[in-house]
């Protein structure tokens, strides 16, 4: 039996620092995460003790030459929902906390936009007028410079890395065409511009391995980091670099509910009999997000040829078969992922049909549909500027600005429900721990991680408290002591620590 | 649109075309109402839109990430 998919989803935001010449973009980012900061006041440090991004999932760490990716002189904070909140590689980036279901992803995604949208509005406080930062969910410059959206999944450490590689690299290549952002235009050097107006994919340009540990260089359709955040020995976090940024709720649920399904179906062993190999994953992720007729075809190992769509129905028929038996269990809530299912195999089968279709649904068919409605009202050809800038401006936060928002997409989670999730913790998992702690004993968290939460009661030596078990430290486990425990030290006596 | 004028060419009786016409209703009804949001936005995008969209997509540069 598959074990829960704890997930959630991490973004870095692009930025645009206006009215001011040759603006930092870390500056920048620090701005928007201390103006947060200063909304909330509550601030809690990060606690990078055990962090390890170079470890492989392939068994081996490799000695390298440049410093990790960790930048402990960056500010870098925890929220009272769970999440973190800091500036990474010149961006701001939000980590959700971890979710128990994939619709709790979505609804932890979208209270990531809301505190980037509060982070704008307190910058505009302390900057000079005529001075803004206008943050972007979106995942390129169109200049060949990308910044990701990740998402992570919980897995059993049991199932060899290498048979995840192989089941699961089919589906991250064509899940493109319901999870895809849409891009106008393409950033590789040696593809003609004409050839490619417009592609599914955000991201399909900026892969160039099939399995690796990079994530800023040479992306990998596979990430192999190996950092569980957890007890190493029972689990693993399936790390997952190549997806979009998505504004469409629809489709974000499809990206992570379906992801956790075909996870589950690994780790079960449902997929075991599918040859369904790819012969070149990287040509193929590029094939995929070219097509937008959804008819071209990518070749497998075994010679055969198949279409991304057919490719997607191989796994949505074992997921059926896995439904009725039962295994949807490990989304968290199954009803909830039956759902999932059943949305998926209607998007499917309309892309099928037309996939102009989806327009109220998917991101790329949303934006796809009123660049070409602009085009064609104007007269304009694919390489002019308002077409790349509508692109741009779909994936503008502000909703005074935002292109998605003035298209009347499906929503899912409602707004008030996103509000309240900008500072509650997901009740299901050890978030609510973390989040509940910092709320109510801020003062004495001293540092907050991943795994643990550090408290100073004000005398030597500071308090580690262990979370090695990301479906403990939920809202059973630990509401009623912490309602209980007046202070952090009552907490710590009560947890035995 | 199309789709449905065809259905009526080619219906033989009113009882028929009603049931046909009903049928096709849902979808028919969706995409008009998606061509209808889509027309009012492109009417007002302009205003919406970025000043100089040169300048603008030119401008929006970003330090790559992960």
């Amino acid at each position: 039996m598959a074990i829960t998919k704890v997930c959630g989803i991490e973004t870095e935001y692009g930025i645009q620092t206006l009215g001011v010449a040759d603006p930092n973009p870390i500056t920048a980012s620090s701005l928007l995460v201390n103006a947060y900061l200063s909304l909330v006041s509550k601030r809690v440090g990060w606690d990078f003790d055990d962090e390890s991004p170079m470890t492989d999932a392939r068994g081996y760490s490799r000695d390298y030459s440049l410093a990790p990716e960790i930048e402990t002189h960056l500010i870098n904070t925890v929220l009272t929902n769970g999440a973190r909140y800091y500036v990474d590689h010149a961006h701001p980036e939000y980590s959700s906390p971890e979710c128990f279901t994939p619709r709790e992803a979505l609804l932890y995604d979208r209270a990531g936009e809301e505190v980037l949208r509060r982070s704008m509005e307190g910058a505009a406080n302390v900057l000079g007028p005529g001075q803004s930062i206008v943050v972007y969910k979106n995942n390129s410059d169109r200049k060949g410079n990308s910044y990701g959206c990740h998402e992570n999944y919980l897995m059993d450490r049991l199932v060899p890395f290498a048979k995840i590689v192989t089941q699961v690299t089919p589906f991250f290549v064509t899940r493109q065409i319901f999870a895809g952002a849409g891009k106008v235009g393409t950033e590789m050097s040696y593809v003609q511009k004409d050839q490619v107006p417009f592609q599914l994919s955000q991201r399909a340009d900026f892969f160039e391995e099939e399995v690796g540990l990079e994530t800023t260089l040479k992306r990998p359709i596979v990430n192999t980091r190996d950092e569980p955040h957890a007890d190493a020995t029972r689990y693993r976090r399936l790390h997952v670099i190549l997806g979009d940024a998505n504004m469409s709720e629809v489709s974000t649920l499809l990206k992570v509910g379906v992801t956790a399904i075909v996870l589950s179906m690994i780790e079960d062993g449902y997929l075991d009999h599918l040859d369904f190999a790819l012969e070149t994953a990287v040509p193929a992720l590029r094939a995929v997000s070219y097509d937008l007729s959804m008819r071209r075809t990518i070749e497998l190992a075994n010679g055969k040829r198949i279409t991304a769509l057919e490719m997607q129905s191989l796994y949505l028929e074992a997921a059926k078969e896995y439904a009725q038996a039962g295994g949807l269990v490990s989304l968290g809530d199954e009803a909830e992922a039956k759902e999932i299912l059943r949305l998926w195999e209607e998007v499917l089968a309309t892309l099928e049909i037309d996939p102009m279709r989806l327009s109220d649904k998917l991101d790329w068919v949303a934006k796809y549909r009123l660049l070409l409605g602009y085009r064609e009202r104007h007269g304009l050809d694919w390489d002019d500027p308002k077409l790349a800038a509508i692109d741009l401006q779909y994936h503008d936060i502000r909703r005074s600005k935002s292109l998605f928002h003035k298209l009347d997409v499906e929503r899912i989670v409602a707004d008030d429900e996103v509000g309240i999730a900008v500072s509650e913790p997901p009740r299901r998992t050890r978030a609510y721990f973390r989040g509940k702690c910092l709320a109510k004993y801020g003062p004495n968290v001293a540092a907050a991680n991943w795994d643990s939460m550090i408290f100073d009661l004000g005398e030597d030596p500071l308090r580690r408290v262990p979370m090695m078990d990301p479906l403990r430290g939920t809202a059973d486990h630990v509401d009623e002591l912490i309602k209980g425990c007046a202070t952090a030290a009552e907490l710590l006596k009560g947890l035995g620590s | 649109m199309a789709e449905r004028e065809m259905v009526r060419k080619t219906s033989p009786s009113r009882t028929r075309e009603a049931e046909v016409e009903e049928a096709a209703s849902p979808d028919t009804d969706k995409s008009e109402k998606l061509k209808a949001e889509l027309d009012d936005l492109l009417d007002e995008i302009d205003e919406v839109l970025e000043d100089n969209a040169e300048e603008f997509v030119r401008n929006y540069v970003q330090k790559g990430g992960q």
